[in-house]
């Protein structure tokens, strides 16, 4: 059927080479595409829709940066249907995968020259690690980074390693982690994100980036309109149930613009401007 | 402009049909449904509408989308396209005929949904003009005229005179095919006609209602208003309005293991069902109201928004006829809208 026009629905093939054991319910996969390399071209923050046929299809942020072209990687938490066949899987399990899906952050125009405060909590990081490892790529286009990340516990750090052994030890980037509770062997800062981001109290020349449980993004924009950040300064990357991943199914608008198409990331004050049904 | 003896209509159903499939009203268990012409079934002009609209012609309750292979840990897809085969939709009415530009927004606009596409091109569309409009209609409020219904080719049904005119080269394609079986119209009678029928649209009760109130801007103004919770109320989410409903295209995609091989197939949704917007982590529209809220929302406001004021709603009246709760977008409209206060 060759000579039928390019059909968005229809997805390729990928290959999970690799899968790490991140969390107790989280497992980062690696996927590559059968001749290799990634399976399309992706900028920050967009999302792909993994299919494990017979079980389902579900949109889930790319967490590699773009500059990585060996492969692609997908941080997921189990906790529905399809979470949880994929956690089943092993290297060299096939899976099917589309994309990419949505707008992904404004790395190439707002976020150049500016000072960069990357917020997230628990699997929220998922989709900023791509970001922060495109502007750790392409370093000199950015200024200072700072990340704050926080968890339930220790064990539920995504990344904990690359954090540590390379976040951490890079110039110019400063990491904060907090955990919610005391824990025997963690003698970080304990407490939750938006208070611990409060306790920080950025420069308001930077542009933040949240991403988090709804919860947690609500609490921490809050914090940083109380340090002064105006919400046209505050990105956040949105997440709900998504088909066509085209903004034709319907199902994940809020008012007039889909999360798919016209999100997932968006600056606060444009949400604002969207009915609160989210 | 071409006409043809009503009583000959059977010579030029099976004309048509002879170079591709026919579809057009026929008598189903005291209702018309759109249906494939055969010499042996019971056409039904002389009825308003079809209980469901011909959206189904171009976006069918299901359809398969693709295939796969699963051998151990490989998987193989395969495209299950095919070029749809050239057809014709006869006796599709004004409302219905203006419901395709409405879906053709979602489909045909980037990224291309194919399979409609595909019928799309391939399917031809006879309009015909409504000379009995029932007091559920109110496609006039949406700039539809029903006595000039558009589509590839138009036509008008006498009492005894079926009067043809090509709109589109389709149209024109369809015309030569049965032009043999047609005389020269007459412009006259059907003129005539049209006066007939314009006379009976003006007075339709719904002819006045004002969408004053909706439009693309309107999010604000109409989100929060407290009557959404007593339009909702009795709402019972069985999603029959949005199943009647030409304008409605949200779809479900899901897959099904037939036992040598998975099948991935789209299926009509709706917006009314509790599960449409549920994820592990939650739902964001977790009562009915919520979801009685964006259907309506999205035909008069979100749609408007995203498509250069249009609304995405043709008046056909199918929701206000078939709803149990006699709740519909009238309703809402008279409510909620500027105007219409009695």
């Amino acid at each position: 059927m060759s000579n039928l026009p390019n059909e968005t629905l229809i997805p390729h093939i990928g290959v999970v080479t690799d899968v790490r054991i991140d969390t107790p319910d989280v497992k980062t996969f690696r996927v590559v595409a059968p001749e290799g390399g990634v399976c399309f071209k992706h900028i920050p923050g967009q999302c792909a829709m993994l299919s494990i046929p017979g079980v389902g299809e579900a949109m889930f942020s790319i967490t590699s940066s773009p500059t990585n072209t060996d492969f692609m990687e997908f941080s997921i938490k189990k906790c529905g249907c399809l979470t949880s066949w994929l956690h089943m899987m092993e290297p060299g399990q096939q899976i099917t995968i589309r994309g990419p899906y949505g707008n992904g952050f404004p790395v190439e125009s707002d976020f150049k020259g500016k000072d960069l405060l990357f917020i997230a909590g628990g699997i929220g990081l998922a989709p900023l690690r791509s970001v922060i490892n495109y502007v750790r790529h392409y370093r000199s286009n950015y200024g200072k980074v700072d990340i704050v990340y926080g968890s339930r516990s220790k064990d539920d750090l995504v990344d904990y390693n690359e954090i540590l052994n390379e976040w951490c030890n890079e110039e110019g980037v400063n990491v904060y982690l907090t955990i919610d509770r005391e824990q025997e062997g963690w003698d970080g800062h304990v407490g939750f994100v938006p208070n611990y981001v409060k306790e920080l109290g950025f420069d308001t020349n930077k542009t933040a980036i949240i991403c988090g449980p709804p919860i947690m993004i609500k609490f921490t924009l809050a914090g940083l309109q109380e340090l002064g950040f105006d919400k046209t300064q505050v990105f956040t990357t949105m997440e709900l149930k998504m088909k066509c991943g085209v903004g034709k199914c319907g199902r994940c608008n809020i008012g007039s613009k889909y999360v798919c198409k016209d999100g997932p990331v968006f600056r606060c004050d444009q949400l604002d401007e969207l009915p609160n049904e989210y | 402009m071409y006409q043809i003896e009503k009583a000959r209509l059977g010579e030029l159903f099976a004309r048509i049909a002879a170079s591709g499939e026919l579809i057009l009203p026929v008598e189903n268990n005291g209702t018309s449904q759109y249906g494939t012409w055969t010499p042996e079934v019971e056409v039904r002009l002389d009825r308003l509408n079809t209980v469901r609209s011909a959206k189904d012609c171009f976006f069918p309750q299901t359809e398969n989308l693709m295939g796969f292979q699963m051998k151990g840990k490989e998987i193989s897809i395969i495209d299950q396209r095919k070029p749809c085969e050239p057809f014709t939709v006869f006796g599709v009415r004004a409302c219905d005929a203006a419901s395709f530009g409405i879906l053709d927004r979602v489909f045909l606009s980037e990224p291309v949904d194919t399979y409609y596409q595909s019928r799309r091109l391939a399917g031809t569309i006879v309009t015909l003009a409504c000379g009995e409009p029932e007091e559920t209609c109110f496609c006039s409020v949406f700039g539809i005229d029903a006595v000039k219904p558009g589509g590839d080719v138009s036509c008008w049904l006498t009492e005894d005179t079926l009067f043809w005119k090509s709109l589109t080269e389709k149209g024109d394609a369809l015309t030569e095919k049965v032009k043999d079986l047609l005389t020269d119209g007459d412009e006259a009678a059907l003129k005539a006609y049209q006066e007939k029928i314009s006379a009976i649209h003006e007075k339709l009760p719904l002819k006045n209602l004002s969408l004053e109130g909706f439009n693309g801007d309107a999010t604000e103004a109409l989100f929060d208003r407290p009557e959404w919770a007593e339009l909702s109320e009795a709402c019972i989410g069985c999603g029959t309005c949005t199943f009647v409903c030409p304008t409605c295209q949200c779809y479900d995609i899901r897959d099904f293991d037939t036992g040598h091989g998975i099948q991935r197939f789209r299926c009509w949704d709706s917006c009314m069902y509790s599960d449409f917007t549920k994820m592990a982590g939650g739902n964001p529209r977790l009562t009915q109201k919520e979801r009685f809220r964006q259907r309506f929302m999205h035909k008069l406001v979100y749609y408007p928004a995203n498509n250069d004021g249009i609304y995405s709603c043709v008046g056909c009246g199918r929701c206000v006829a078939k709803c149990p709760i006699s709740m519909n977008i009238v309703k809402v409209i008279k409510t909620l809208g500027v105007k219409n206060h009695e």
